[in-house]
This record gives C-alpha cells, structure tokens and sequence, in this order.
C-alpha cells in the first residue's frame, strides 16, 4: 500500500509524547531527516522530533517558513485542526480523554444506568416469552 | 524563547597580556569558543592564545566575558565548522555542515558525531571557525537534499511509543501495528 501521509510543509502532526500529548502542530520546515520545524498560531516556531509526532491526514496550503498571520488564515481557511477533532483518529482521543476525566460519582451513575437497562431489557424479554 | 538544553555555549571572551613599561597598551584578543561554563571558557582561552601569541595566563588578564545567543532561534541555517581533533594517530583538519536553528545546537551534532563517527572525545577536538553557509554554497549531499520548499517524505517506521514514561511497559497484550499510513 503506498504511503499518504507525508513529511511536508503544511502537514499537519500531533505531538504523541509528554505534557502537550494530543497537541496539533503544523509542519512548517525540515531540519534534517529526525527533526521538522513545527508552528501553531499561538506558540513560538520551534524544533520537535518526528519520533514524537504523528502525522495526520490533514495539510494546510502554506508557504515554508510561514508568517503567523499567513498560517492562522490557512488554518482558518482548511479548518484542518477541527477536521481531525471531527475524524475517528480525533473522536477516539476524546473519548479517551472524557473517559479519564470521569470522577467516581459519574462512573457510577454509568453503572446504575447500566444496571438499569439490563433490567428493562430481562423483563421485556419475559413479557415475550409468556 | 530557551535555547539551552545543549551542553556547550557559546562565549566571547576578550583578554590581553598585561600592561608593562615596554608595552603600556598591549593588544586585546577576542575569541568565540564553546565551553560548558564561563570558567572553562576562560581556561579555553588561554590554552588557545598561549599556543597561537606570546601571551600566558600568568601575565595576562581576561577583560569580558560574555554568553553568544543565537539571534534568530526560529528559522533553519545551514551551519559549516571547521575542526581539528587528535585522532589516536594524527591531528586531523574536517568540514563539516549541519542544518539547526542554533548553533550551539549544531556544535552539539558536531560533538556528538565526531565522538561516534572517529571516536573523539571533546577535550581533543577544536573548533577552528564556524559560518551559516547560504544553500547555494553547500557542500555535504545530506544538507543539500533538504533544500527544496516542496520537500514530501515518508515517515517508513512506526516505533511505538508511549505518551509518558509511567505508561511504559516492557510486555503488550497485543502486537503493536507498526505500519505508517
């Protein structure tokens, strides 16, 4: 299969490691064959290794080296960073993440809801099998 | 924005050999070197100037010292350095190009290459000269493969990783997709 995710400028990766795991970053130049140049409108441009990030499906038509201003109205205008949010790769971290932000009280309600349905569900069956 | 994070900086340091009778203004030398701290910038210094002037510590004084940051931490140069390191048989001159933000970034490649590539450790290698070499005048075939603004490469390999270190483990329960997509 070939590949259709490649280093380039524009692509947009996530950071896959450490405190800024799952943010969004845009390729903006390549160092060398470890290293890209990475920006996001509101952080300073800087160097990040491919063994952390991740690329994704999405690119943004910029420029290498980009201005913010000229990035921001690319990212604006691709709306490639809630395109991702939207795909399954995107829904499936947020799911991740609501569900480690689950307290005990909310697990709980989860399984007396569970609990619940299931119980429905005996009794329907038995009102069918009469 | 933070630029440290390598081992060795960059310092200035200026020095002269004290003012005699015979030689009541003497001539100030200012030499860039890397070092891990001022002190050993200082100690840098004088080992260079004693071998290429007739100045010593012991009769001369260090006038400044100053930290060199990188001007425009945000933007890729192509950096050259000229080198000399004592190999187990000889002395040996290198060119050598680097592609960084900074250049104490590219001094850190340099010393991490040198030690793996010839085995040299840092005390024996000496940085003669360094310059952000424009594209055009490039040299090594791996700086000049990624001049090019509509540059597209595959990653090939996926290792997997962890997004923490308390999330590594040494087991899976499932074989891990390596695959890049």
């Amino acid at each position: 299969m070939p590949f259709t995710r490649y280093v380039e400028i524009g692509r947009v990766a996530m950071i896959n490691y450490g405190k800024e795991n799952g943010k969004l970053v845009v390729i903006s130049d390549v160092v060398d064959q470890n290293r890209a140049l990475v920006d996001r409108p509101d952080e300073v441009r800087r160097v990040v290794s491919f063994k952390r990030l991740a690329l994704t499906d999405f690119k943004v038509e910029i420029p290498r080296l980009a201005r913010k201003s000229v990035l921001k109205s690319a990212l604006e205008e691709s709306d490639a960073f809630n395109k991702f949010h939207a795909s399954s790769w995107g829904k499936k971290l947020e799911s991740r993440r609501a569900k480690a932000a689950t307290t005990d009280f909310d697990r709980y309600k989860a399984s007396v809801k569970k609990t619940q349905r299931g119980r429905a569900i005996q009794a329907a069956i038995k009102k069918l099998g009469k | 924005m933070v630029q440290g994070g390598y081992k060795f900086h960059q310092y200035q340091v200026a020095g002269r050999h004290l003012p005699t009778e015979k030689e009541p203004e003497p001539t100030i030398y200012r030499m860039k070197l890397w070092a891990t701290d001022p002190v050993r910038a200082k100690s840098k210094f004088w080992y260079f100037l004693r071998k290429l002037r007739k100045v010593k510590k012991t009769h001369g004084q260090v006038l400044s010292i100053n930290e060199i940051f990188e001007r425009r931490p945000t933007t890729i140069k192509n950096f050259g350095i000229w080198v000399r390191y004592q190999s187990r048989t000889g002395y040996h001159n290198m060119y050598k190009e680097y592609r960084d933000t900074i250049l104490n970034g590219a001094v850190e490649q340099l010393y991490q290459e040198m030690g793996s590539r010839h085995r040299a450790r840092a005390p024996v290698i000496q940085i003669i000269k360094t310059a952000t070499v424009p594209a055009a005048m490039c040299k090594r075939d791996n700086t000049k493969q990624f001049h090019d603004s509509k540059i597209k490469f595959p990653l090939t390999r996926r290792v997997l990783r962890p997004s923490s270190r308390q999330h590594k483990t040494v087991f899976k329960a499932a074989r891990p997709n390596v695959a890049m997509f």
